[in-house]
């Protein structure tokens, strides 16, 4: 089993028709079932039309009509993204995947309010989206450094979490799911609701948390741990070098107010009973060390 | 980003939210011409810098006379302020507020940023005024009201007198402490602001509450829709090599090491320079160079790294993924022979044509050290640098100029889509 996404789940691609929405669609189709899985592409202008077969619809709503495609991932340039997801939601769709960096924050919080009592769940956005090794791609990771196997992993970053799986699938450790939540500071499922769903997953047996600096979702995984996980968590925080009050590249790495710093994440999830490591070369280690 | 002082309060102004009468003045003599302009028998004379700290590092002073406006502003021109937020060096003044005297009768704090626990916006205010909201924070958490505003709705008139009753604006202000904090909001929001500070936010003896200070940082993913709010960039008040890396879309920032390092990917870009350190090195950089790697932004980090003058070695991870290995190398070698290399370099290489990737840094001719994972690369490249101490640098092409732990400051960052990786 898997969790999210799994080779049962349909897909649609809004914003299929960009440079970027297009390249990934074809790769992700062209990963594992991609081809039965990727159904759909959303574009205002261009329903009616096809991408290299995909039927493209006006709105969210027709396609997931016309096809029941209940996941979409989002393409959509920063300024239109956050409505983009809204559309998603209004939709009823199971989850929406947004890839998008650069969304206003002001965007997010607005559209974060909206999310409120509905039921689609939201990864990202700024994410490298989700994989299920062998079923299905939803993102822009590479397929072929994955493996499918017993580990869940779950990052705010993307390059980060592909040097966490390359380990993983280079000790022969394969991966149940792999879940990029992003580096926005507003954005949908936490740490903490990852890994909720890795406890359930009953083909997980282990997770891989990757952090960074800025805000506290970290620690609020860590304290869930504690009371409630019943398989082995590692953690490894990036960013432990990084100089208070700058942005790291991501929107939401930022130490602010002394908050936020990686040696303050670290020492509360080990608190917390997470095996950490300080060395970005050993997380695939670190995670074998610890499965029984 | 951020903007001046005198920025901030134009802006505020523009809501409603009252302020000091005042105006810039980019010399001595345009701050004599102001403060004669607002009239009055005191002035206040603030030295404008994108940093905290001012009053303690002698940058805001108090004038009783023109005389006392021309002194204080020719001693505060051009000075090297320094506060907790510029770092050792300092940061030049090369801007004045002149300001009428405010009859101070309590000084309080209000600030308002987007909170990641609630993922609402926050209005925090404070009775302790002009101090560090963190200090008050950290010492007497009680002492701060919060209340955590509905974007539907916007902030209410009940959280509004709440907030001013509770940091003790009176009764016979509270009309006005309500429509402070309701303006701030209104500000906040359609500025697309990431930090709206008022420290202090003062209550004068005939009453009024007005806003002495005025510290605003806007969301730098929101510029695109703030042509008025680049406008009021100033590029003195930041790094060189970090506004000529935002010109190649690099994202880039200057540290106190001397190893330079140059990654695919903001959290292993962190992860990177944590890895230097680990093994004993000092980072001298962090640099996303972003998704596409070519030849040409390779070669633009590679520059910009090596106007660093402190600079002893370069470390390069890229984890390739659906980018090809083989196209990074002949972007690295391409730039290693533009710069005309001559500190060690390391390169780290994982992804889609690995070993054709690797060959090409081998056939290069250059002296590049290759390494398998990112410990093997931290391990090298520190060693290279204790090795090789007294190897010539290049010449710097941008003029350097280290800044230690400076105040937070952002780039106007072209929105963008996520790039393949």
């Amino acid at each position: 089993m898997s969790i999210l996404i799994d080779k049962n789940t349909r897909v649609m691609t809004q914003g299929i028709t960009g440079k970027t929405g297009q390249f990934h669609t074809q790769m992700s189709r062209a990963y594992a079932n991609g081809k039965a899985c990727y159904v759909a592409g959303v574009n205002p202008k261009k329903a009616g039309e096809d991408f290299e077969g995909i039927p493209i619809y006006g709105t969210v709503a027709d396609a997931k009509k016309a096809t029941g495609a209940n996941v979409s991932v989002i393409y959509v340039p920063p300024p239109f993204a956050a409505a983009a997801i809204e559309e998603a939601v209004d939709a009823d769709l199971d989850l929406v995947i947004c890839i998008t960096e650069g969304i206003p924050v002001r965007d997010m919080v607005r559209t974060k309010h909206r999310m409120r009592g509905r039921r689609t769940l939201l990864v990202g956005p700024n994410c490298p989206g989700v994989i299920t090794p062998d079923e299905l791609k939803i993102g822009i990771m590479p397929g072929h450094i994955h493996k499918r196997g017993p580990v869940g992993v779950v990052s705010r970053s993307g390059t980060l979490t592909y040097e966490a799986v390359g380990q993983l699938t280079e000790l022969g450790l394969g991966q149940s799911s792999c879940v990029g939540i992003g580096g926005d500071p507003v954005n949908g499922l936490k740490h903490i609701d990852v890994l909720r769903m890795f406890n359930d997953d009953p083909k997980t047996e282990a997770v891989i948390m990757v952090g960074e600096i800025g805000g506290s979702d970290e620690e609020n995984a860590a304290r869930w741990v504690k009371d409630h996980m019943k398989k082995p968590v590692v953690g490894f925080i990036a960013g432990v070098t990084a100089p208070p009050g700058k942005r790291m590249g991501h929107a939401g790495a930022i130490i602010s107010g002394g908050k936020g710093t990686a040696q303050e994440k670290l020492a509360v999830m080990e608190e917390c009973g997470i095996k950490t490591t300080r060395n970005p070369a050993e997380m695939g280690r670190t995670l074998k060390s610890v499965l029984r | 980003m951020k903007i001046h002082e005198y920025q901030g309060k134009q802006i505020f102004r523009e809501y409603g939210m009252p302020t000091p009468r005042g105006f810039p003045a980019m010399s001595v003599d345009e701050a004599v011409d102001v403060a004669k302009k607002l009239g009055g028998k005191v002035w206040v004379v603030k030295a404008q810098i994108h940093a905290g700290g001012r009053g303690k590092g002698g940058g805001v002073k108090v004038a009783k006379s023109i005389d006392e406006v021309r002194q204080h502003a020719s001693r505060i021109l051009g000075m090297q302020l320094k506060t907790h937020q510029t770092g050792p060096e300092g940061q030049k003044v090369r801007r004045l507020l002149i300001e009428e005297g405010a009859d101070i009768k309590k000084e309080t704090y209000a600030g308002m940023v987007v909170d990641r626990g609630t993922q609402k916006v926050v209005l925090m205010a404070s009775s302790e005024g002009g101090m560090d909201i963190e200090e008050v924070a950290a010492k007497t958490p009680e002492k701060i009201r919060k209340v955590f505003i509905d974007p539907a709705q916007g902030l209410s008139d009940t959280d509004a007198d709440e907030i001013a009753l509770g940091i003790g604006i009176p009764q016979s202000a509270l009309a006005e402490g309500r429509a402070m904090f309701k303006a701030l909001y209104k500000c906040f929001d359609a500025t697309d602001a990431s930090l709206a500070e008022i420290n202090p936010l003062v209550l004068t003896g005939d009453n009024r509450v007005i806003a002495l200070d005025a510290k605003l940082n806007f969301d730098d993913n929101a510029l695109f829709r703030h042509p008025e709010e680049v406008a009021m960039r100033d590029l003195d008040e930041e790094d060189p090599l970090e506004i000529e890396a935002s010109k190649y879309d690099l994202n880039y920032i200057s540290l106190d090491g001397n190893i330079a390092c140059m990654v695919n990917g903001a959290g292993l870009a962190m992860a990177t320079m944590d890895t230097i350190k680990l093994f004993g090195g000092s980072p001298a950089n962090f640099l996303d160079v972003g998704g596409g790697a070519t030849a040409e932004k390779v070669t633009a980090a590679f520059k910009i790294m090596l106007s660093n003058k402190k600079v002893k070695a370069i470390l390069v991870n890229i984890f390739g993924g659906i980018m090809k290995c083989d196209t990074i190398a002949t972007g690295i070698v391409a730039a290693a022979r533009e710069v005309k290399l001559s500190v060690p370099l390391v390169v780290r290489m994982k992804g889609t044509n690995e070993d054709l990737g690797k060959k090409i840094l081998k056939d290069s001719g250059l002296p590049i050290i290759s390494a398998d994972n990112m410990g093997d690369a931290g391990k090298k490249v520190v060693a290279a640098v204790k090795g090789k101490k007294t190897k010539p640098k290049p010449k710097p092409k941008a003029k350097p100029k280290k800044r230690a732990r400076k105040a937070p400051k952002k780039r106007a960052k072209k929105a963008k889509k996520k790039k393949r990786k």
